[in-house]
């Protein structure tokens, strides 16, 4: 390894002079790589945003197990099952609590526009917090009257007025059907891929505002446990001792069950995954053009390097170097724009886009390989580099 | 290097002949060559255009593998030499080509130091004492960090010969180097690859048409149809 570092240390940096000599052609390949890391970042910001943003509210029950019905999907598509089953789930030990959660999604009128607009409904006994956010455990007494609703602030939409008049302390009427709900207050949970805004509110309002709900269809159960007690022991108790109509899950089964929805059974993963090797396979195309032209421009100089006596390993290490030093000087600027790309997406569509060092990392990887590969194809061309014909 | 009691020669060709090509579209380009170069000797190869003169230079630089025959270079045999035997003879040699073949990128001095990073004897403050040495030699020492681009062409060639005698070479090879020079620079090249050879008693093999340059020759060989004329 010394020894490694010593002849590098004696080397002339062939790679970068060469680099540094054509510095337009250099400025090229460093966008080129840049663009790539920009949109290998963007689509992975997409894309974590998306099981981010689909799994904060399951991130957010106040559950230590999740009962569902088996033919759920996901938050947006739960089906129902018997409340019977979390009366049952109480003669298991361990279990305090076992809460209901309804939810559905209804088309209602958005006060400041007036045009329609989807939006989830939450509903759940205001007696028992169902979440573990104090904006809504705080005004648990608002929604304990009818039609009472809280707003979530972080909706996807035109909200901004109907946000700053709650804000002030006013309330704000909407119209659901042919119903008129009072939104109390406000509470900060955030759009996602599934819905653009939630309402939280009590089991009563929820069962008005959807007359064909029963009372006894709940959407989840959310089981707490007493202090001591193994959520998977339990949760496995609790399995064994209910009929097969309820899915018995603990809260972090749960939410790996929401996000692997979206990751495998939706086509908003895939789509992901497939624009970020887009982007991996243009940043090779484009290393490569400029690491070929390169060689290629070099060619008679490379065949007198090897006609001195320079082996054949020496040119590829050129290449390599090459290739490393496009990674480093790309991979600089593509991340500081994914940054304010990042800020600009998450402002538009209300989702939770941020950089993470794990990402960082992976991209900065990804970008290595990519180099690396488009070196690898180009040191096809050294081969032509032939010594004997210099004379 | 330059042991005169040595009696070996530093090129010794037996019998070696050279094709081109495969089958029916297979055409010999040298036949039957028999040289010996002494050790300090300046041998100048002249000869038509197709006649194999350079053929048979880039054989005894080890840039080709030879056929048949038997070729060897201070004692070394390179017939049947491996590819990796053939980069390590090639360092012990020292070339110049038509054109100076610099790297652009890279500045006079640079380009010398290439033609020492080879041998790893040298450390990194010899290997710069030594090329700035070299290149005032050559009488560029006031164009030392000056690009290819940025020198004319005799300058150019005579960086050329800087790199390729800088690690004192026991052979110096050279095509036709001042093929691409006006009689005067011309004249300067190869009076100063024969004043360097002679002090440092190397070798040289120079394959060349100026009937210019003749007279720095200590003897001259002829070649025709891909056979040597000793004349």
């Amino acid at each position: 390894m010394i020894k490694f570092l010593g002849q590098l240390k004696r080397r002339t940096p062939l790679g970068w002079l060469q680099l540094n000599h054509d510095r337009g052609r250099l400025l090229v390949a460093i966008s080129g790589i840049a663009f790539a890391d920009l949109l290998m970042f963007v689509q992975l910001g997409f894309q974590n945003s998306l099981y981010d943003s689909n799994t904060r509210i399951d991130r957010a029950m106040l559950a230590d197990i999740v009962l569902a019905s088996p033919k759920a999907l996901n938050f947006q598509n739960l089906s129902t099952f018997s409340r019977r089953r979390l009366f049952q789930a109480m003669d298991t030990p361990g279990i305090q609590t076992a809460g209901a959660l309804y939810v559905n999604t209804i088309t209602w009128r958005n006060p400041q526009t007036r045009f329609s607009a989807p939006v989830q409904v939450v509903g759940f006994d205001p007696d028992r917090p169902a979440f573990n956010l104090p904006e809504v455990n705080q005004q648990l007494n608002k929604i304990k009257l009818p039609d009472v609703v809280l707003f979530d602030r972080g909706a996807r939409g035109k909200y901004t007025e109907v946000i700053a008049q709650l804000d002030r302390g006013q309330t704000v009427t909407a119209e659901v059907d042919r119903r008129t709900l009072t939104i109390a207050g406000l509470f900060r949970l955030g759009a996602s891929f599934g819905a653009d805004s939630s309402l939280m509110t009590s089991d009563q309002t929820f069962l008005r505002l959807f007359p064909r709900r029963d009372a006894a269809s709940v959407s989840l159960g959310l089981i707490r446990l007493k202090p001591g007690y193994d959520p998977q022991q339990v949760a496995a108790a609790l399995q064994a001792s209910l009929p097969e109509d309820v899915q018995v899950r603990t809260a972090q089964e749960f939410i790996q069950f929401e996000e692997n929805y979206w990751k495998v059974a939706s086509p908003v993963g895939f789509i992901f995954s497939l624009g970020t090797a887009m982007a991996f396979v243009v940043g090779v195309v484009i290393v490569y053009q400029v690491l070929s032209t390169d060689v290629n421009s070099h060619l008679k100089e490379y065949a007198t390097f090897k006609a001195m006596g320079y082996s054949n390993t020496y040119l590829l290490g050129v290449v390599f170097e090459e290739a490393i030093i496009l990674a480093l000087l790309g991979f600089i600027p593509g991340t500081i724009l994914s940054f304010g790309v990042y800020a600009l997406a998450a402002k538009a569509t209300a989702l939770p886009i941020y950089m993470t060092v794990a990402r960082t990392i992976m991209v900065f990887v990804l970008t290595l390989v990519m180099c690396a590969l488009s070196g690898a194809i180009a040191t096809r061309k050294l081969q032509s580099a032939d010594p004997a014909d210099m004379f | 290097m330059n042991n005169t009691t040595n009696t070996q020669p530093a090129v010794k060709i037996r019998n070696l002949d050279h094709h081109f090509g495969h089958g029916q579209l297979q055409k010999q380009v040298l036949t039957d060559i028999n040289l010996d170069i002494n050790v300090g000797e300046i041998v100048l190869m002249t000869g038509p255009s197709g006649s194999g003169k350079t053929t048979l230079l880039t054989l005894v630089g080890g840039l080709r593998s030879a056929q048949s025959g038997s070729l060897q270079i201070f004692g070394q045999e390179l017939y049947g030499a491996t590819s990796q035997e053939l980069t390590a003879a090639r360092r012990h040699n020292g070339y110049i080509f038509q054109a100076h073949n610099l790297h652009s990128s890279l500045t006079a001095f640079q380009n010398v130091r290439m033609g020492l990073e080879l041998h790893p004897s040298y450390s990194i403050a010899e290997m710069e004492t030594r090329a700035i040495e070299m290149l005032e030699t050559v009488g560029l020492g006031d164009r030392i960090n000056y690009y290819p681009d940025d020198l004319s062409g005799g300058q150019k060639q005579r960086v050329a010969i800087a790199r390729a005698l800088v690690s004192h070479p026991q052979l110096v090879l050279a095509d036709e180097p001042t093929a691409a020079l006006d009689s005067k620079s011309g004249r300067d090249v190869v009076s100063l690859m024969q004043t360097l050879a002679k002090e440092q008693g190397c070798t040289i093999l120079l394959v060349t048409h100026d009937d210019r340059i003749l007279d720095i020759a200590d003897r001259i060989v002829d070649m025709e149809d891909g056979r040597l004329l000793d004349k």
